[in-house]
């Protein structure tokens, strides 16, 4: 007799797409591409002819992770933002984040490394391999998306400033610009700027952790973090940090934006945990977007977002009830 | 019958724009059209409820005491709002998921606060005849008095469920402390009359 044992991680049956449905992704792809245009996307430093010499002409090519979920429609991952830069309501980030320019771009590595330094964003690109990761992604809010994006482990970007041994965590800064980010000049906003997030080195150099400079085949839309941002799957949104212009490698746990304006709330490493429930809602359900006025669409939140497998070895013997 | 069309008309614009979405959808509402319609009820309960506590002081600053007529009106569309608001939280939010919703209840102040606000609403709601006005006689003003404490609770439920823009929290908020804030000096001024 065959037991099959299925592994957490494995998404369940009825979560598979539909092979139809697979097969007309590359249609799919057309359907957001022209979406994009009605959209108007705005100028990028990281243009479409870059992302089409590298592979991704032709729509996504999954090279990666992908857990077999329907992918979230591109219309929706580019309208329903949380980028509080640019406004607290999930439709500001579409609407203002065109007034951002991120032509040109550079990254600064300060802290504990062999060379620190300054570079240009197309300099911090050059030789990078891009791959595809269809990833789910949780809000601490209690939503969910699928998203493909187009990025690199982080670790391949950290190595080349050559951290040192008493490197143990990394801090990442979004450009505080509020010249060009309406929601840094809101006068009643609570956050004090510059958004910063951090992880640990060891999390911060697991292959799931990437940077992102596209999604769905493309170059990443301002609203969702142009021209580089993170994507750590295994967490909550709020931890894959946007716009990043600053990356610091240090020996203590960075000071990251949520976590110190609301420590009960946010905790540092806020990794997806159906067990432990935010304060102000329920963490054990999500709802998988777009909902519709029919259903809300909800879902069993899974340990690590999923990635259990992958990822629960970081935290072994850590109370995760504790260091929520 | 004029003002009834005009606070039923945030209903019909959500109506015509339900109707275009189920047509194309993606075209009206974006990723989350729930949440959406839920906090569109939710601002509208609450835009009625400083309407219906601003109509008292606005009758007396303009010497229009019959504007009075019109607060009921004002108070039974809150209601009315306030109840979509809940009803849509029920099934767009918690999916009629009801162990979700006691445990919302219990561990989650800020329902918790918005539905005890909903709750004192109903006997306001249930007793606002000129019939029942007449049976209670003095205890009709007391009861009614209760919408000081429910304007209070709303707010409160918008500023905890607030996670950085506080700027509705601080407008109904501020418009709370005035419409609350007249009423207290009038009473202040009404006592130092008797007083002397």
């Amino acid at each position: 007799m065959h037991i099959r044992v299925r592994a957490r991680s494995d998404p369940k049956p009825s979560e598979i797409t539909p092979e139809r449905v697979y097969r007309t992704r590359r249609e799919f792809m057309a359907l957001a591409a022209s979406s994009v245009a009605l959209g108007g996307l705005n100028a990028l430093a990281l243009t479409e002819d870059w992302l089409d010499a590298r592979g991704f002409a032709d729509g996504p090519v999954f090279k990666g992770q992908d857990p077999g979920e329907e992918i979230t429609p591109f219309q929706y991952a580019s309208s329903y933002n949380n980028f509080y830069e640019f406004g607290t309501d999930k439709g500001d980030p579409a609407q203002y984040a065109g007034e951002l320019t991120v032509d040109p771009w550079s990254v600064e590595v300060t802290g504990e490394v062999a060379k620190p330094g300054r570079i240009a964003i197309e300099d911090l690109l050059a030789g990078v391999d891009l791959e595809e990761r269809v990833y789910r992604l949780r809000c601490v809010e209690a939503w969910s998306m699928v998203i493909p994006w187009i990025g690199f482990p982080v670790k391949r970007l950290l190595d080349r400033f050559e951290p040192t041994d008493s490197a143990k965590y990394v801090e990442f800064t979004t450009l505080h610009r509020p010249e060009e980010m309406r929601g840094q000049r809101s006068f009643f906003s609570s956050i004090d700027w510059p958004y910063v997030e951090g992880l640990r080195l060891d999390e911060a150099y697991h292959p799931l952790a990437i940077f992102a400079v596209g999604m769905y085949g493309k170059v990443l839309p301002n609203q969702n973090g142009a021209p580089l941002r993170l994507v750590v799957p295994w967490k909550y949104g709020f931890k894959s940090i946007k716009s990043i212009v600053g990356i610091r490698l240090m020996r203590r746990q960075p000071r990251t934006t949520w976590n110190v304006m609301a420590p009960d709330e946010y905790g540092f490493y806020a990794n997806v945990n159906p067990n432990v429930d935010h304060p102000r809602w329920s963490q054990k359900t999500e709802r998988r977007l777009p909902s519709s006025f029919f259903s809300p669409n909800r879902i069993d939140t899974m340990m690590f977002n999923g990635y259990a497998e992958e990822v629960a070895p970081l935290y072994a013997g850590m109370n995760l009830r504790r260091k929520y | 019958m004029l003002l009834f069309a005009v606070l039923a008309s945030p209903l019909g614009v959500l109506a015509y724009d339900v109707y275009r979405e189920v047509l194309m959808p993606g075209t009206v509402f974006g990723a989350d059209p729930g949440e959406e319609i839920v906090r569109y009820m939710g601002e509208w309960a609450i835009r009625l409820l400083m309407a219906t506590l601003a109509v008292s002081p606005a009758s007396r600053l303009f010497k229009r005491p019959q504007w009075v007529r019109f607060r009921r009106m004002f108070g039974l569309f809150a209601f009315a709002y306030a109840v979509l608001h809940f009803v849509g939280y029920l099934g767009m939010l918690a999916g009629f998921d009801f162990g979700a919703v006691v445990d919302d209840f219990a561990k989650r102040p800020y329902i918790t606060v918005g539905i005890a606000a909903l709750v004192m609403l109903v006997p306001l709601a249930a007793t606002s005849t000129r019939g029942w006005q007449r049976r209670l006689r003095a205890n009709w003003r007391r009861l009614h008095r209760l919408v000081y404490v429910i304007g209070v609770l709303a707010c409160i439920h918008l500023w905890w469920l607030s996670k950085a823009g506080f700027g509705e929290a601080v407008l109904y908020t501020a418009i709370l402390i005035l419409l609350l804030g007249e009423r207290t000096v009038r009473m202040r001024v009404r006592i130092a009359a008797k007083a002397r």
